[in-house]
């Protein structure tokens, strides 16, 4: 259930492990340059920064255009409800650099640009001292930027857009980044937990990484556990574990608790009473018409409504959109509206069925995938506090009180 | 001949809405006035306006493209 393999070795709470402590772990990094996209391909390694697309097939693509491509490592970790990321370059820098020099060798890349989130401190820092410990002929390739602290950075094409010059906004596709990314070259966007992972596949092989899954397709996985936990924590768990599980390593439910949100600010709400047993793997959510996106999971407590939350993660959203594209401009904005209205008990008969309708807008509008993941929370929100909206819309009333103060 | 579908470069799409006019057939428009495109392909009937739904859009925004 609980899996060591990203965080096998020394505390993560101890902070970074140093690139020594690391080799005499793990061994040297092996050359990699043979066969390794076709191990990740065998292993069924898939991306962990939310849309759990196949890695190698991301790297295929990358390999096989004309020139010299660059890796760029995304650590910008926008999501307000996930740490992952930050724990992992905190503590395992090395597996996140190894794996971007694999990734480098494998796609015929001779820059690696490190593009982490500029609130996080603490993994800027551990990030920066880890590549001032590698080998020159890796340290050259390397350079660090700073992510901009907004939702949308960390999208692939808004991350391109900054490195080259400074804007972080999605652009128009085509051209995608691994046909003309940084510096005009095929660019490889690639979260960090991702590259960890194959940094460990690339020592262990393929059987390993499925085996450590345990019995699941994939692989270990970090999620953030946050609402009605006594912290907000990370923890590794392997394909055995469900939610139930990562619950109870992060300390177990403070609250009763009717519904949790899995994936994140882009994910489903699910009812409590379907969640706790529910995988956390990637192939056994999917087919339940669910993700774990970022790994997160936030479980609603007793003390705060699911409409009240709702709307205020629509408005976050509307706010962060980033204001090029009408269907996420103007449609996020009206939704979010409308959901404040019936969180503060000023609905109109239709706000209801306009955000059914408006929501079922939204999927496949945009320049990037900001507003489809909007659209899956307010969806899925409709549907699991169903009860909650009508009751909020018909006789203006909330079955949780202390949220009535918070939401207006 | 492949079947070409329609696309949009929401960056430069203003919403003013022309294309709508043009190939009413497979384009409507949203609440805010930006275009709601069939995913379809065009089919042969309609090229030749879809063609001309292309041209006319102010903002460059539409392509015509080989369906994938
Ligand atoms: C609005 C938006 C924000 C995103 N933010 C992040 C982010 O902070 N970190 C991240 O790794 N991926 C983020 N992504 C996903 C990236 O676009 C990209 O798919 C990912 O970095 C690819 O890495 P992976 O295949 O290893 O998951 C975001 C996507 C969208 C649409
Ligand atoms: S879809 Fe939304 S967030 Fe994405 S580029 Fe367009 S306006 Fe910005
Ligand atoms: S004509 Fe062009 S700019 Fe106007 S709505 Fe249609 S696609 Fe958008």
């Amino acid at each position: 259930m609980t899996g060591a393999a990203l965080l096998a070795g020394p505390d993560p709470r101890d902070g970074a492990e140093g690139f020594a402590a690391h080799t005499a772990r793990l061994g040297a990094l092996p050359s990699g340059r043979h066969g390794l996209i076709d191990t990740l391909e065998r292993a069924g390694l898939r991306g962990r920064g939310g849309a759990s697309f196949p890695t190698a097939t991301k790297w295929r693509s990358v390999a096989s255009r004309r020139g010299d491509s660059v890796v760029l490592v995304n650590g910008a970790e926008g999501e307000p409800l996930s740490q992952k990321d930050r724990v992992l370059m905190e503590s395992r820098p090395h597996l996140i650099l190894d794996g971007a020099v694999l990734a480098a060798r494998a796609t015929g890349a001779r820059q690696i640009v490190h593009y982490i989130g500029a609130a996080h401190a603490g993994a800027l820092a551990a990030m920066r001292r880890a590549i001032n410990e590698r080998p020159d002929a890796e340290r050259r390739l390397m350079r660090l930027v700073e992510a901009p602290q907004r939702y949308v950075s960390g999208e692939e094409t808004a991350a391109v857009h900054f490195v080259n010059d400074g804007t972080a906004l999605p652009t128009a596709l085509p051209p995608r980044p691994f046909e003309r990314g940084v510096s005009g070259r095929p660019t490889l966007v690639q979260n960090v937990e991702t590259l960890a992972y194959v940094a460990l596949i690339a020592r262990h092989g393929d059987a390993w990484f499925r085996a450590v899954g345990g019995g699941g397709s994939s692989g270990t996985a970090l999620v953030t556990v946050s609402g009605a936990v006594p912290a907000a924590s990370v923890h590794e768990v392997d394909g055995s574990a469900v939610i139930a599980d990562a619950v109870n390593l992060a300390g177990g439910l403070t609250s009763d608790s009717d519904a949790v949100l899995l994936g994140g600010y882009f994910g489903s709400w699910v009812p409590a009473t379907r969640a706790w047993a529910l995988p956390l793997d990637v192939g056994a959510l999917s087919k339940r018409g669910l993700s774990l996106g970022s790994g997160v999971i936030g479980v609603l407590a007793s003390s705060d409504c699911g409409v009240e939350m709702s709307a205020r993660i629509a408005m976050y959203l509307a706010d962060e959109s980033s204001r090029q594209c009408g269907p996420c401009t103007f449609g996020l904005r009206a939704i979010a509206n409308a959901m404040r209205r019936v969180a503060t008990m000023q609905a109109g008969v239709d706000d209801l069925a306009h955000v059914q309708r408006w929501a079922g807008l939204l999927p496949g509008r945009g320049a990037c995938r900001h507003p489809d993941g909007a659209a899956i929370m307010v969806r899925s929100a409709l549907q699991v506090f169903a009860d909650d909206f009508s009751l909020h819309v018909r006789e203006h009333r909330c079955i949780v009180p202390a949220a009535v103060a918070r939401a207006a | 001949m492949v079947a070409q579908r329609i696309t949009v470069n929401r960056i430069a799409c203003d919403g003013h809405g022309l294309c709508a006019g043009v190939l009413p057939e497979m384009i409507k428009l949203d609440d805010w006035g930006y275009p709601i495109i069939e995913a379809r392909g065009v089919p042969r009937e309609l090229m030749e306006h879809a063609r001309r739904a292309v041209d006319s859009c102010p903002m460059l925004a539409l392509h015509l493209e080989d369906r994938r």
